[in-house]
């Protein structure tokens, strides 16, 4: 899209978004359509596709045995990686992960980590020398827009699709059995992220209301409806007052969204 | 060590390191410290001993990423090897590229990209030594640096964390509390503006605490503008009182 087409739809969705109105029909704090599939990846410890309008993310889990961090040995580990896969979008490039998949990667690792939602004393295979690891892959297929929050939605999707390997302990050695187990957890933390278009508040912005936003500002809740990780991101900023009614929009879009996860 | 864990506040409220729920740790805040940067910061936050330089508005490298209208901000945040105890290693780890994002974000608001077309500024921050909440020491340094280059602002960028250890909101956490406390809220603020700029949450807090805690964040950052703003003073003050010696000794 040519510069002088892009300047002209911006002035019009920040037009829009101040009468309360968004260019594909919807109100400020309404979500796209959601779809969430799981285990769609055989290979696969666990798996799950998140559609948001036509935002498309893939997350893959693998479970593999490794060593714990020795400040933490009778805990399993938990990673979170992600990938902005080039065909997702015209302006991402093959290479090592950017600033931008980083921030995602730790945005949605926080999430997570924070609600302590993996049980990783459960993961601990052999204190201080064998746990299990859990690999959490977010791989973006298609960018539009609010990519934290969908692929937030599809990291716990696929958590709580992942199956762990049954396994006994023979003379140090780990041995693989029949059967699996279900990955242990404790919580189902949900992300929401709110942007600042001109002074409103908006959810779930689509590519092209990204251009427009001037932050942006993602909430983690528990199942329990408390708080557990925020970031701010964008080159604009938050009055306090718009920080509470961030919150407590958040609160009301995480219960919707959770209704779709556990269905 | 004990078995057992020290307690992070004691019955009387008060911290591991002496300090009150509500009570900053001490400060230090120095401008103009570089001779090769153009703008350039010193800032001592309780163990935390963190360097600013920043540089422009000069050429962009590469030149691609120029911007025809206006200047691009580039921010690098980074650990030396012995700033912790652990040997980091000097490769940017994905923390600090994060953090170098989430620094940049929060200055960006007090800039005015659209003067300066076609150019760039450099903001470097290297911390010596880390102990908890370099984030924040990082942007009031930051913010302090690029007002020692002369370049305009909106108002001074000033930051400060908040938390909760054991059940109480606490002001200013140190790597302790940072590490077992339940929640670690850093906020960056523009005081006259009333805007917040980078509001980060790990841990488990209600709504109400999360309140609690960016309020309390923010009148910290409050008493560390006070600072920000003698520190800027008295580098002009010793500027002043070193041309009149030189004029003194000319005659």
């Amino acid at each position: 899209m040519s510069s002088l087409i892009t300047k002209v739809r911006q002035k019009q969705i920040i037009a829009l978004i101040e009468k309360g109105q968004r260019l594909d029909g919807r109100g400020l704090t309404d979500f796209r359509e959601i779809k969430i599939e799981q285990g769609i990846i055989e290979k696969a410890e666990g798996s799950a596709r998140v559609l948001l309008g036509k935002t498309e993310i893939l997350v893959g889990t693998k479970v593999e045995t490794g060593e714990p961090f020795p400040d933490t040995p009778n805990d399993g580990v938990m990673t979170v990686n992600a990938e902005l896969v080039p065909l997702a979008a015209a302006n991402f490039e093959p290479g090592p992960p950017d600033e931008n998949s980083i921030e995602l990667a730790r945005i949605v690792d926080r999430g997570i980590r924070e609600s302590k939602a993996v049980d990783s004393e459960k993961l601990c295979i052999e204190s201080g020398k064998k746990v299990f690891v859990v690999f959490v892959d977010v791989y973006v297929l298609n960018h539009d827009g609010n990519l934290i929050d969908a692929s937030a939605l599809a990291a716990v999707a696929a958590l709580i699709n992942t199956k762990m390997p049954n396994y006994e302990l023979k003379d140090g050695e780990v041995k693989i059995k029949q059967g699996y187990n279900q990955l242990p957890l404790r919580t189902q933390p949900i992300t929401v992220t709110i942007v600042k278009i001109g002074n409103n508040l908006v959810v779930d912005p689509s590519v092209e209301e990204e251009q427009v936003i001037e932050a942006r500002i993602s909430i983690a809740i528990n199942t329990e409806g408390n708080i557990c990780a925020v970031q701010k991101g964008g080159s604009g900023y938050f009055t306090p007052q718009q920080i509470l009614e961030a919150s407590k929009i958040a609160q009301q879009k995480v219960a919707d969204l959770r209704k779709i996860l556990t269905w | 060590m004990t078995d057992k864990q020290e307690k992070l506040i004691d019955k009387k409220g008060i911290r591991g390191d002496g300090r009150k729920a509500d009570e900053l740790r001490s400060l230090k805040l120095e401008v103009g410290v570089l001779p090769n940067a153009d703008g350039s910061a010193y800032i001592e936050h309780g163990k935390n001993k963190i360097l600013v330089g920043v540089f422009g508005p000069r050429e962009v490298h590469p030149k691609h990423l120029s911007k025809p209208d206006r200047m691009v901000i580039k921010c690098r945040y980074h650990m030396a090897p012995f700033s912790v105890p652990e040997r980091k290693s000097p490769a940017p780890s994905r923390r600090e590229v994060e953090l170098s994002k989430v620094i940049r974000e929060s200055l960006e608001p007090a800039l005015f990209p659209e003067l300066y077309p076609r150019t760039g500024i450099d903001v470097y921050v290297e911390v010596l030594q880390a102990d908890g909440g370099t984030r924040c020491a990082s942007i009031t340094a930051a913010a302090l640096a690029i007002a020692d280059s002369g370049i305009p602002m909106r108002d001074l960028v000033v930051a400060c964390a908040a938390g909760k250890v054991e059940d109480t909101v606490v002001l200013d956490l140190y790597d302790a509390e940072d590490k077992l406390g339940s929640a670690d809220v850093p906020v960056a603020y523009m005081p006259n503006l009333n805007a917040v700029t980078l509001l980060q949450m790990d841990g488990i807090l209600t709504p109400a605490e999360l309140e609690q805690a960016v309020n309390m964040a923010m009148d910290g950052c409050k008493k560390i503008y006070a600072m920000q703003k003698e520190a800027l003073k008295t580098k002009y003050m010793n500027l002043k009182d070193e041309t009149k010696e030189e004029e003194e000794s000319v005659e």
